[in-house]
């Protein structure tokens, strides 16, 4: 409740407040989640006959990748700007990087179908190789956390910030923080997934 | 805040914009490099290393790594260590065929 | 009287079921988690039935195998198995030790009024709650539940019925786990009382926090792996299929060039770190309660400290020595052998200093206390065990034979449980603001000792005969086991004698909520934090004055002192 005591304000001796600790701490476990599956890949790579990958991996789009990538890049700019903006007392700023950011996860999500639907129209799904199969599972999970972390931004857009930032401004703040540390990790992903699936 | 001890958020964001624009250009080199014809293991190194800075400067400068308390710092470092173990050592299990007969 | 944050005053579904404190929270957990115990101790009488009787009609439950004309068939004992192992670690201990303990224990024995994250701990007992309905439903469907062990190990577990609410279950109780772990992280970190410094916290802190960041870094790979087989399943994909696979004399239509191992090491990644998990909390509440009945300062806090922070972090490079027998070369056999018998180090330094915090102590016998001296042997017999398991020699004979049983049921059941009864014994009074009653504990700890050996001891003999496990007929069907098949009978008695001596445990909570409340804070004489709260804690601030701490948390029989116990909240 209330009374609970260093949720804006920093702890002296650590130096942290607690949402600041609690989303590293999250992302910890999503670097292990995601670890997981990156070790699966591994696996499966040498487990496949020699080639098997490269074959399956050579259907991939890579332009569209490579737009989605800058897209993504450029969606944790106006991410972190957005919440610079509110620090720097311009909330009508904050509102546009946000909505931009909002734009960019979208479009992300688009070009993603775009992918997915032109794979199953060539009859090409997750049963159809291991390679395929891990790439629909990673690329599938980071989009799962796309949509919630689209989720996520579109309530700090709605009127509710708004009233957030008349009551209690450092609140928002911090939220905005918190939920763009979350977003630059769905990014950080991204940066390793691409390389990984559509270029080696 | 992070801010403080790092300068105004108007230089802030200074570095946020070159941090932006160095991405941008090392996501290009990433595609370049991946037509190079060279070896699967030198271009898994090559992709990682760029990876690896593109991911430390996303770290180091969007989420504030640079100016994060220890508490923070020794976190990650645990879970980069677990992680580590989670790649490699099922890796090494499944290609050690050493034996003693 | 209770409040939300605006003050309005709260309702019955605010103030008991949407509630975000961490105590009604606590209360949640461990109510639900005691009756999965219950049940899953069900589920292992008719186990034990079947395996003293094979082939006759089980009795009161044999409607469920209507079937078979109420005889067990072999795949009815292999989901019994299955949703055991399942609902007893998952749905039972860890929810229990972690969710209920640690969430009940940790903001009041730190002096905070809640966790850090209210909400996020009362989503987190929602998704262990949903977790544990689908697991149970799963009972109910036309598949019935999982039936491929608890360790789900594909190719099996891809084709048989069950897994796959079994798999959907994993998801919400990981998720779970992965917030509630958080919290207790957070909390511990950034709500400590002024003057709680980190060598001043009850050990039993330590031991949650260590456990919390074991299930963080630990849990997410078999949520990866969850995720994998489950699309093995319903999307055909074929990561833990080999090529050329030919189940139930058909050649299997997937891609192949899959890997079993994979699920294995990513399944013993979590599932290693998840028995210390299970420890843990026990040790942690042992220490609490022998320090009070010793009236002793604990032997050895700060080494014990450093011992169980040096074990979870060893506990993450031991799990291949679960998979000694999966081909694996001589190099890396040999590296896990020796981080498994280097982790043996750390649980002999807190049992020998367990033991020597009793010398020279002033013991009170009463019933927390005897189950906390009974964890000692139990848990030390239970670790000896293991030894022989961790190294590849004699693990080629004992692997999947009930001498494993026999070894993890000793530190779970009249380890790691023991320690639970008697946290539930010693902070009952603090929860309810009324004692236990003394005559119905002994009661219940004398024959539960006694049973807990009867059931679990032969299983030794059994395995070092080269008896295997999970074989529904209890060995009947071989020749070399049977010398030692009769005793499965004496087992299954005890197994029943074990459940009748839980009955006054039951009555004795029952009996004491409906008796009148006492409201003592501090009956034990105790000098941690949370002894200074009233008896129950207020609705969401738990203190009524500021909690200011002075000193160490073990300060009894202080010399020159007129007490024979100083608070930490004392100066």
């Amino acid at each position: 409740m209330s009374s609970i005591p260093y949720i804006l304000e920093e702890r002296p001796d650590t130096g942290l407040n607690n949402a600041r600790l609690g989303i590293w701490i999250f992302i910890a476990s999503e670097v292990m989640l995601f670890g997981g599956l990156f070790s699966a890949y591994v696996f499966l790579r040498i487990a496949a006959p020699e080639g098997d990958f490269d074959y399956w991996g050579s259907k991939l789009n890579v332009p569209m990748a490579t737009l989605n990538t800058l897209m993504l890049i450029s969606s944790s700019v106006t991410m972190i700007m957005s919440w610079a903006s509110l620090k720097m007392k311009q909330f009508d700023k904050y509102k546009m990087y946000l909505g931009l950011t909002i734009l960019f996860g979208i479009a992300f999500l688009c070009v993603k179908y775009i992918e997915y639907t032109s794979k199953f129209s060539h009859d090409i799904y997750p049963s159809s190789s291991t390679f395929m199969g891990i790439y629909f599972t990673l690329t599938g999970l980071h989009v799962l956390h796309i949509i919630g972390g689209l989720v996520v931004l579109l309530y700090f857009w709605s009127p509710v910030s708004n009233r957030m930032w008349k009551e209690n401004p450092d609140l928002l703040a911090n939220r905005i923080e918190v939920t763009g540390l979350y977003w630059h990790f769905v990014d950080l992903v991204w940066i390793f997934l691409f390389p990984i699936l559509y270029l080696l | 805040m992070s801010t403080d001890s790092h300068g105004s958020i108007e230089d802030q964001v200074k570095v946020y914009i070159n941090v932006f624009a160095s991405l941008i250009v090392l996501t290009l080199v990433t595609v370049a490099v991946s037509y190079l014809d060279i070896s699967f293991i030198e271009a898994f190194f090559l992709a990682m290393t760029i990876a690896t800075i593109k991911g430390g400067l996303v770290l180091g400068f969007f989420m504030h790594l640079i100016s994060e308390k220890q508490a923070i710092i020794w976190i990650l470092a645990s879970t980069v260590i677990a992680f580590m173990i989670l790649m490699f050592l099922p890796l090494v299990s499944m290609t050690d065929h050493t034996s003693l007969w | 009287m209770s409040y939300t944050k605006d003050h309005h005053e709260e309702n019955f579904f605010q103030k008991y079921i949407w509630s975000v404190d961490h105590k009604v929270i606590g209360i949640q957990y461990g109510i639900t988690s005691l009756l999965f115990l219950l049940f899953g101790f069900s589920l292992m009488m008719v186990m034990r039935y079947q395996l003293a009787y094979p082939e006759t009609v089980i009795p009161v439950v044999g409607w469920f195998f209507a079937e078979s004309g109420g005889i067990m068939l072999p795949e009815n004992y292999n989901t019994l198995g299955a949703m055991h192992g399942t609902i007893m670690i998952f749905l039972g201990v860890v929810p229990l030790a972690v969710g209920a303990f640690g969430n009940y224990l940790v903001p009041l024995q730190i002096g905070a009024p809640d966790m850090a994250f209210p909400k996020l701990n009362a989503a987190s007992y929602w998704s262990y709650f949903i977790g544990g309905v689908i697991m149970l439903a799963s009972f109910f469907t036309p598949e019935g539940a999982a039936r491929s062990g608890w360790t789900s190990y594909p190719p099996l577990s891809i084709f048989e019925s069950g897994q796959t609410m079994w798999l959907c279950g994993m998801i919400f109780l990981i998720t779970s786990s992965l917030l509630g772990s958080m919290n207790i992280i957070v909390t511990i970190v950034q709500l400590r009382a002024p003057g709680l410094t980190w060598f001043r916290l009850p050990f039993f802190i330590w031991a949650q926090l260590v456990t919390s960041f074991l299930l963080v870094l630990a849990f997410p790979p078999l949520e990866a792996a969850s995720i994998l087989q489950l699309m093995d399943r319903v999307a055909g994909t074929s990561f833990f299929l080999p090529s050329g696979l030919v189940y139930a004399g058909n050649a299997v239509e997937a891609y192949g060039s899959g890997s079993p191992l994979l699920w294995q090491h990513l399944f013993w990644f979590l599932a290693h770190p998840e028995v210390y998990v299970l420890i843990l909390p026990a040790i942690g509440i042992v220490g609490e309660i022998i320090a009070n009945n010793t009236r002793k300062p604990l032997w050895g806090y700060k080494s014990m400290i450093y011992a169980i922070s040096f074990l979870g972090f060893m506990s993450f490079i031991v799990w291949a020595h679960h998979m000694f027998l999966t081909g694996m070369g001589q190099t890396m056999s040999a590296f896990f052998q020796l981080t498994t018998m280097i982790i043996s180090i750390p649980s002999v330094v807190v049992l020998t200093a367990f033991f020597l915090s009793l010398w020279g102590g002033s013991i009170r016998f009463n019933t927390p206390m005897l189950f906390a001296l009974a964890f000692l042997p139990m848990f030390g017999i239970g670790g000896l065990t293991g030894l022989p398991l961790g190294v590849a020699a004699s693990d080629i004979f004992l692997h999947d034979t009930y001498y494993v049983i026999g070894h993890f049921h000793y530190v779970v059941a009249p380890g790691t449980l023991f320690a639970l009864f008697a946290g539930i014994y010693y902070w009952f009074p603090k929860i309810s603001g009324k004692k236990l009653s003394e005559g119905l504990g002994k009661l219940h700890f004398w024959p539960s000792l006694l049973f807990m050996n009867g059931v679990f001891m032969p299983m030794f003999i059994q395995g070092l005969s080269g008896l295997s496990r999970r074989m529904y007929d209890g060995g009947t069907s071989y020749a070399h086991a049977s010398d030692i098949l009769h005793w499965n009978e004496f087992m299954t008695i005890s197994a029943f004698c074990l459940g009748a001596a839980q009955i006054p445990f039951i009555l004795n909570i029952f009996i004491t909520l409906a008796s009148k409340k006492t409201g003592e804070r501090n009956p034990w004489n105790s000098t941690t934090i949370e002894w200074s709260a009233p008896s129950p804690p207020l609705p969401h601030v738990n203190f009524d004055e500021e909690v200011k701490v002075y000193h160490g948390p073990y300060e009894y029989s202080v010399p020159g002192k007129e007490k024979d116990f100083c608070p930490q909240t004392e100066k």
